[in-house]
């Protein structure tokens, strides 16, 4: 094993130090980090953490995720302090936040923005994880717990998204809740218990509110132990080799702060264009029209990030058909680390799995597309056919794969990654 | 928890014996643990389940449950859209010569079968729930304009669900027939639904 887990008293920590004001000369904090080692930690698992030293740019989106959360979080918090969640009320309410509220309109787009943004970052997160094979041995429940990430923060987006109490909130809550439905026998009682009434009403946007409050708190949860995780064996790297050595890292800070530190900065510029100039983009117009449970607007869709399962969901031609290949899509996810039978982690060094790692994220992208199309004609057949690539790729040609594949000679090291001469044909485990 | 279990109080005269003499009372202990255990499954279910049960609908809501009708002003192949607990409730004066159609249909074909008799009182009056048995959006086909479908009567925008001119599914995702509400004729007229 590497050095990883070493106390405090990894030298290289304590180098990283060196020549710098160190915290622990100050009498107060002494006394604190006594009784409770809140700078012990932050030395230990930030400042002077060893990370292996070739982590590349797509690394970025774990912190990325964790600053966006607590964007959401804040800006939230201050929209449920002029939010109304009556159905009465609610829809004048984020009107009243656009228009009279000072800076409201900031704040909401903000919101509504960061939640777009949130998914393209943990999406992109997922890829890289996919593509390095970070989910591998041993770090199977790192990845689970992601997974269970990405099922609260849906959760959370659809239940805010009902919040505006526009048409798209409306009767996408009545399409959301109607796959409780499916369900045989307990599934209409479900669905009654899930509204409060006969169908979306009062009770159901004022229990959404108090759920979509509480939901991002309970995602900070599930992220701290997605960390305790990411601790335990430490970060994968794109070479998906082992650190070997105390040669293979580097200490966090000031390393790997400033990179994140970049990558921060052209987010944020991301996130400023589409806040100041094009807001509504990634929005539905007819959501500014206010719910009305007697019309079903002519085309409903979900927002584009989850367009995806919402093209599955429609391209099996049954109501529990449908909704059981969309949570199958997401139960392939949780079982990856198994299906997966190669030894060696990064698409480096597997040219075919390589090949269809790309054809499934075009795969994901046609599914998007397709799911916001009517389901009729071509795209009805483009997306049944998408829809079964999608299941095919997980359960036949990933397992196939990792059996058949000859994977390229392995570096010895992080260090050593370009010295073939010394390259072992197989990675030890 | 697990003291609660322990038979013997803890004190330093009174040490437990150990080894084989012990074994009768092993069986107590699992027995008194189990039990323990099992109380506190029950209890806790019994105060979960008031917290579950408020979510259900209210009794506010629930009294809400009847609406009132007149037919009397819809002529021969209007629809009227009413309001009943919240949802939509579609309301047909049929025509002859959907009534036939309706009846004509041969119950082999159709996905949850019903006899076109079966689903109303009076033949010329159709009534509905007007949500989509699919995923609960409400089909098109009451105003003139509409699609109504390749079956003369609802087409469900969401994802293509097509009903029949007695309300039944004929094609696309929805698995059951547009229900049927529990309604009674007060006069030739009016009727109350709920
Ligand atoms: C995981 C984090 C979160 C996500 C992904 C999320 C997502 C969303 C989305 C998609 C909307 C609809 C925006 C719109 O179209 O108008 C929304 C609305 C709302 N959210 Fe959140 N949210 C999160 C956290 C929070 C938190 C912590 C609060 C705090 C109380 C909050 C309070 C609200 C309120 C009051 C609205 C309604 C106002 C509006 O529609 O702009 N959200 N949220
Ligand atoms: S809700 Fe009507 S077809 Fe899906």
């Amino acid at each position: 094993m590497s050095t990883h887990n070493s106390p405090n008293s990894d030298p290289q920590a304590s180098q990283s130090q060196a020549g710098k004001t160190n915290l622990r000369n100050y009498g107060l904090v002494r006394w604190i980090d006594y009784r409770l080692p809140f700078v012990g930690f932050i030395e230990k698992d930030l400042i002077g953490y060893p990370e292996p030293k070739n982590l590349n740019y797509w690394w970025s989106f774990g912190s990325l995720a964790g600053i966006t959360l607590l964007v959401m979080i804040l800006s939230g918090i201050f929209l449920a302090m002029h939010y109304i969640p009556n159905t009465e009320m609610a829809f004048n309410s984020v009107e009243s936040i656009m228009r009279d509220v000072n800076g409201g309109w900031l704040i909401r787009y903000i919101h509504m923005n960061g939640a777009s943004l949130f998914f393209l970052v943990v999406y992109i997160h997922i890829f890289r994880g996919i593509y390095y094979g970070s989910y591998k041995s041993p770090r199977e429940l790192l990845w689970i717990i992601g997974v269970v990430i990405l099922l609260l923060m849906m959760a959370t987006a659809f239940l805010g998204y009902v919040l505006p109490w526009g048409q798209m909130s409306f009767w996408g809550a009545t399409v959301i809740t109607n796959l409780f439905s499916a369900i045989p026998v307990i599934g209409t009682p479900i669905t009654t218990w899930l509204w409060g009434g006969f169908g979306v009403g009062n009770p159901t946007l004022n229990r959404f509110f108090a759920l979509h409050y509480l939901l991002p708190f309970v995602i900070i949860g599930v992220a701290m132990l997605h960390l305790l995780a990411l601790r335990t064996h430490g970060s994968n790297n794109p070479l998906g080799i082992e650190v070997r050595s105390k040669a293979d890292t580097i200490p966090f800070h000031p390393y790997y702060t400033v990179k994140d530190l970049f990558s921060l900065g052209v987010f944020a510029i991301v996130f400023a264009v589409l806040v100041f100039y094009m807001p509504n983009a990634l929005g539905e117009p007819d959501n500014y029209k206010p719910a009305n449970p007697l019309i079903t607007p002519a085309h409903i869709v979900p927002e584009w990030y989850l367009l995806p399962f919402y093209a599955i969901l429609r391209s099996i031609p049954s109501k529990l058909g449908g909704v059981l290949a969309m949570g199958g899509a997401i139960f392939m996810l949780f079982i990856l680390p198994w299906l997966d039978r190669s030894r060696v982690r990064s698409c480096t060094f597997r040219p075919i799995y390589k090949v269809l790692f790309w054809v499934f994220v075009v795969d994901c992208l046609l599914l998007g597309y397709l799911g916001a199309k009517p389901p009729e004609g071509w795209y009805l057949i483009g997306s049944r056919l998408a829809a079964a690539w999608y299941f095919i790729h997980f359960l036949i040609l990933t397992p196939l794969v990792g059996w058949f594949e000859t994977p390229k000679p392995l570096p010895v090291s992080i260090s050593l990654p370009v010295l073939p001469s010394t390259a072992l044909p197989q990675e030890k485990h | 928890m697990q003291n609660a279990a322990k038979p013997i109080p803890a004190g330093p005269a009174q040490v437990p014996p150990q080894g084989a003499a012990d074994q009768p009372d092993h069986s107590r202990r699992d027995f008194l643990t189990l039990a323990t255990g099992a109380m506190t499954v029950v209890g806790v279910a019994a105060f979960v389940w008031p917290f579950i049960n408020s979510m259900n609908p209210a009794s506010d809501v629930l009294a809400l449950s009847t609406t009132e009708v007149d037919l009397a002003p819809l002529k021969l192949g209007q629809a009227l859209t009413v309001v009943w607990r919240g949802s939509p409730v579609f309301i047909r004066h049929r025509t002859p010569d959907e009534i036939t159609a309706a009846a004509a249909v041969n119950l082999a074909e159709l996905r949850d079968p019903e006899t076109d008799a079966a689903r109303v009182k009076k033949p010329q009056w159709l009534v509905m729930v007007g949500v989509c048995t699919h995923l609960g959006c409400v089909p098109l086909g009451q105003a003139p304009g509409d699609p109504k479908g390749e079956y003369g009567g609802w087409f469900c925008p969401c994802h293509g669900s097509q009903y029949d001119t007695a309300g039944r599914i004929r094609k696309g995702p929805a698995p059951q027939n547009l229900v049927i509400p529990p309604y009674v004729f007060e006069t030739d007229t009016l009727i109350k639904i709920g």
